[in-house]
């Protein structure tokens, strides 16, 4: 398999050049603004958390590399209607993965298409590209206002 | 000018040789950091392996010999940039160390509350940081002379920056993102005509032409050795000798004393004053043989086939669709800054790795020159006179890559 096939995917070059859910919520109780410092990369994250702790309307706005990007993207299509635990559930079997700590093809996961994020675990300098939006969600789950990666 | 033989110079660095990724690695990271002629591998491998002991403490012949060496490589470097003396040149770490030594030791003799020190938007991480930190410490006052879209300093403008507060000016012989060379000289004599000093860093010069600290008439010079094809882990601080002969030292330890006793401690002259404990001794006799290496081949030469290779560089990623070269001044070190519409600099460099080119993308340790710019990052693609116009097409190519990903 050739690199553009293990990590620029179609469906990332897709939501890195028509970002969805790429605005912000007005009046929203929850938001985060992630930061990483290596390279630079924004991504704010905006929540809006309903009753019972589902995630109403969820959305970003920022600027960075393409796997930052379709990253936040597809985090915000896959997250609507699920629950913050469920959400945090998500992050924490997403970060393992880009680690190469959490084998999808052989593990069981709630991951779905975000497994298309596994290619960057042979990419390390680019791991945090991918997990910066999740990392800016817990903050904003957590409404603790502002992120760096580290 | 003669003919450049970069085939045969090729030959000298065994790391070009080497594969990536089942291609031919094309180096194009050279502002980071260079690779090793054999004469560096080799002069360290003997001196390891023959004649290795510490120096300066020598009671013993191997031990006097070694400091023999060592203290040749001091006076290789001394002609190499055109010190006077022998004492101007203390070994450091690198270039980061060499201006934190500055740093303190200028700043704790001569920098107080109200003082000014003038750097440029143009600094390295490593020009800026610390006398931002000193200045805070001092209370004085830190002032950024701005540069022009093309990436040239503003003249007029670092003038109306100097005053009878000015106690120092910090500046970057060439810059590591634009490659700007700036008139040392002329912003030498300038700050003295105010009455201040300057350091000038000289990591990303020393490397690719001559160096006249004489000429040019700066009070500090900072450079790396691992940037100019010597060992990591090595650095220099020029000074001159009045100046400092005046400081107080920066660390303290063995070797760097006249006499301890339990009340007090006076300090040795410069250079021993600052280089307190067992130095980097290999590495220090390999930076020597770096410096008759590329006094070899000529600095003269080399700057001259470097800018042969700037010329075609630019001409070649001109034509690349929605490239923009950041970085355009007439007199410029073999840099190529740019962005491109299609992807980000991170996005540009994980794609050409691939293709077997190694350059650096993200802000190059010049987070306020990218906000001049206002740019997050730029990608960089940095030459040495080990570099071939083939390697510069091969960069062409992979960039057709992006392209077509980011079609
Ligand atoms: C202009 C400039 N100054 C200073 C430094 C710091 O050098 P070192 O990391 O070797 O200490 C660099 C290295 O990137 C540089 O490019």
């Amino acid at each position: 398999m050739s690199y553009q096939n293990e990590l620029y995917q179609q469906v990332i070059l897709d939501h890195n050049k028509n970002p969805r859910n790429f605005r912000e919520i007005g009046e929203t109780a929850h938001s985060c603004n992630g930061h990483n410092p290596l390279c630079g990369d924004k991504i704010n994250i905006y929540l809006k958390i309903a009753p019972g702790d589902v995630i109403e309307d969820v959305s970003f706005t920022g600027s960075g590399c393409a796997i930052s990007k379709a990253s936040a993207s597809l985090m915000t299509t896959f997250l609507k209607g699920k629950t913050a635990a469920e959400a945090k559930l998500v992050f924490d079997e997403f970060h393992k993965m880009v680690l190469g700590d959490l084998d999808p093809a052989t593990q069981e996961h709630h991951l779905g298409k975000l497994t298309i994020f596994q290619g960057v675990r042979e990419f390390s300098s680019r791991i945090k590209c991918a997990s910066l939006a999740w990392h800016t969600l817990i903050c904003a789950i957590d409404k603790t206002g502002e992120t760096t990666m580290e | 000018m003669a003919h450049f033989d970069v085939e045969k110079i090729r030959a000298d660095f065994p790391m070009l040789a080497a594969l990536e990724g089942g291609k031919p690695l094309v180096y194009l990271d050279n502002a980071a950091t260079t690779h090793k002629p054999w004469a560096v591998i080799d002069r360290i491998r003997d001196f390891d392996s023959k004649e290795y002991a510490t120096v300066r403490r020598g009671s013993y012949r191997l031990g006097e010999r070694a400091t023999d060496m060592f203290e040749q490589a001091r006076k290789k470097v001394q002609k190499f940039i055109n010190a006077s003396d022998h004492r101007e040149i203390i070994f450091t770490s690198g270039a980061t160390q060499s201006i934190n030594l500055a740093a303190y030791s200028f700043g704790k003799k001569f920098i107080g509350a109200g003082d000014e020190i003038v750097v440029t938007q143009m600094e390295h991480h490593a020009n800026f940081v610390p006398w931002q930190l000193l200045c805070q410490e001092k209370g004085a006052v830190l002032r950024v002379a701005p540069i022009t879209d093309s990436g040239e300093l503003i003249i007029e403008e670092f003038a109306k920056l100097l005053g009878p507060k000015t106690k120092l000016v910090a500046v970057t012989m060439c810059s590591n993102v634009l490659g700007t060379v700036n008139p040392v000289k002329e912003i030498c004599k300038m700050a003295h005509d105010a009455g201040a000093k300057v350091l000038v860093d000289g990591a990303q010069s020393t490397p690719h032409m001559a160096i006249d600290v004489r000429g040019i008439d700066c009070d500090f010079y900072a450079f790396s050795g691992h940037k100019m094809y010597g060992p990591s882990g090595t650095g220099v601080l020029y000074g001159k000798y009045e100046l400092l002969d005046v400081l107080p030292p920066y660390v303290s330890g063995g070797d760097m004393i006249n006499a301890v006793s339990l009340e007090k401690t006076t300090f040795s002259k410069p250079p021993g004053r600052f280089e307190a404990g067992t130095p980097a001794i290999s590495q220090v006799i390999g930076l020597g043989a770096a410096v008759d290496y590329l006094t070899g081949i000529g600095m003269d030469n080399i700057a001259a086939y470097e800018h042969e290779l700037l010329e075609y560089g630019t001409k070649i990623l001109s034509k690349v669709p929605g490239l923009h070269i950041i970085g355009t001044a007439p007199h410029k070190g073999a840099i190529l800054s740019f962005t491109m519409d299609a992807a980000h600099p991170h996005d540009i460099v994980t794609i050409i790795d691939q293709e077997g080119v190694c350059a650096r993308g993200g802000h190059h340790c010049a987070q306020p020159l990218m906000t001049r710019y206002g740019v997050p990052a730029t990608a960089r693609a940095s030459l040495a006179f080990y570099n071939t116009k083939r390697e510069i097409d091969c960069l062409a190519k992979a960039l057709q890559k992006v392209l077509e990903v980011f079609a």
